[in-house]
């Protein structure tokens, strides 16, 4: 069982949330004319590395916020959490 | 090579079978090769073995960073079927079912193809309608499937829960008959046993490490043992594809996923067909040992640990007990994960890639087993030919961007969204 530390109500099990994947992951800006290139990154392509990882997740049965994470995709060990506007 | 029949099996029991020929050799690989397969599971087994018997290209080598068969191959919940709605699906696995059915003689050695039967629970009119839907469409493709009623049912599997107050009421169901499940470990070592006999260069403990790329051709790669070099290269590693996509600076529309499976403790026979859930992610079979062979959802967040965690197993069990309750009774024997490489729209690649002489084989998702015989078979044509057979014609690499998605299930990497 993971234990996944909320930024917002602390440690909590991994029951509480869900899944949200690459954190790195920034919509095209609203108006701006890009390529179909540029779409198909944002919708399809994700990083997928063997370690550290930042990732999204949501306090879905909790608080509700969406918030990051710092999280080894080989052990699942969890370095750091952090609010949604903050570097991790 | 020596041909294994009830004859050998004899003549051998009188040496306390000691005197068996090894069923595949352990060579030091060359410094050159015609086509090299990364990967020695049952993908790149199956398309090293349909290179040298189909396209008569036997002088090849499989690097396998570990053992043959040590990965999905034997980590899988060994079901076969083609029940697909999608034409680009129903025909390539149908095709593969074709090859399944004749696997055991073709390759010499029982893979114990065991056509059972795959039933999908409906528990719902709106559910039973659709796979009406999809039961038609497999028709039209020549695919084997019939409706079956609660009656029906009733009779096969006793011990599902019919009651009126199942959470899930079994409603009735759609079956594909020559649907079933076959020994996974005999699958790669009967590929891999073939491969050999014909010249094939099966290489275990070799990891690459990088490949050699000049003028956007390939022109070998580096293993953990040496330089070989190579003007084709064929990528069949399931989870660790983004890996090694990564030495040639390519970033590849998957995610790697854990997915766990479970045995219970061996039981007498009570399951004569592999079941599905219909209410959520469950399926089960009873293996010939007598284990409940259970499986259901990815553990929901990108993951290359190959073990998964208890809250999934729980849920994946719940489901299972909401079908067969007297499930519940039983103690688990064993656990385990595999990495697969989920893709977005849930539908594998095999194509070429933008590198002369690379060709991509993933993205497999939850259904990489069945898949052995024809993907093999597919991606055997596709790097002796340098073009996509027919039936791999729609599972391109640049299908996202062109927006020709093959999303049968309508789920890609996220569990939740189904």
């Amino acid at each position: 069982m993971l234990e996944i530390k909320c930024p917002f109500c602390g440690k909590r099990s991994q029951n509480e949330f869900s899944y949200g994947g690459d954190a790195s992951i920034k919509r095209p800006e609203l108006g701006k004319e890009i390529s179909d290139k540029e779409w198909d990154d944002f919708v399809y392509f994700r990083k997928n590395p063997r370690g550290k990882h930042a990732e999204f997740w949501h306090h879905v049965a909790g608080c509700r916020q969406w918030f990051k994470v710092l999280r080894s995709t080989s052990t699942h060990e969890i370095f750091k959490t952090a609010k949604i506007n903050e570097e991790l | 090579m020596q041909k294994y029949s009830i004859f050998s099996l004899i003549k051998n029991a009188f040496s306390n079978h000691q005197n068996w020929d090894v069923a595949w050799r352990d060579p030091v690989p060359k410094k050159e090769y015609d086509a090299i397969i990364i990967g020695g599971g049952g993908h790149g087994l199956a398309t090293a073995y349909y290179l040298a018997k189909e396209h008569k290209i036997t002088n090849i080598a499989i690097l396998e960073k570990g053992w043959i068969g040590g990965g999905n191959v034997g980590r899988n919940t060994t079901i076969l079927r083609s029940n697909y709605m999608w034409d680009a699906n129903g025909l390539f696995y149908e095709y593969g079912m074709k090859l399944w059915e004749s696997l055991s003689q073709e390759l010499n050695y029982n893979v114990m193809y065991s056509p059972r039967g795959i039933i999908n629970l409906a528990h719902s009119d709106a559910q039973l309608n659709t796979y009406a839907r999809r039961g038609n469409s497999m028709r039209l493709n020549g695919i084997d499937a019939v409706m079956l009623s609660q009656k029906e049912l009733k009779k096969m599997i006793p011990f599902a829960d019919f009651s009126e107050t199942a959470r899930f009421p079994i409603f009735g169901a759609l079956m594909q008959p020559r649907g079933g499940t076959a020994r996974h470990d005999a699958v790669a070592w009967g590929y891999a046993r073939q491969a050999d006999s014909m010249g094939v260069d099966i290489i275990q403990h070799c990891e690459v490490t990088g490949f050699d790329v000049k003028n956007g051709k390939i022109q070998g790669v580096e293993t953990s043992r040496g330089n070989i070099k190579t003007k084709k290269v064929g990528m069949c590693v399931a989870g660790s594809t983004s890996l090694l996509a990564e030495k040639l600076n390519m970033k590849l529309p998957i995610e790697s996923h854990v997915l766990q499976a479970c045995v219970s403790e061996p039981v007498k026979p009570f399951l004569d067909h592999v079941v599905t859930f219909g209410a959520g992610h469950f399926y089960c079979s009873q293996s010939d040992k007598g284990e409940m062979v259970m499986g259901g959802d990815l553990d929901g967040y990108n993951s290359y640990a190959q073990r998964g965690n208890l809250p999934t197993l729980q849920h994946v069990l719940s489901e299972g007990v909401a079908m067969f309750p007297n499930l519940s009774r039983l103690k688990m024997l064993r656990t385990w994960g595999g990495i697969m490489d989920m893709s977005m729209d849930g539908s594998p690649v095999i194509d070429k890639s933008h590198i002369e002489g690379l060709y991509l084989n993933f993205g497999w998702c939850y259904g990489g087993f069945k898949a052995i015989p024809v993907s093999g078979w597919t991606f055997a044509y596709t790097i002796a030919q340098d073009r996509p057979h027919e039936l791999n014609s729609q599972f391109k690499l640049n299908r996202f961007n062109t927006g020709n998605l093959i999303d049968e299930k309508g789920v890609g990497t996220k569990t939740w969204v189904g």
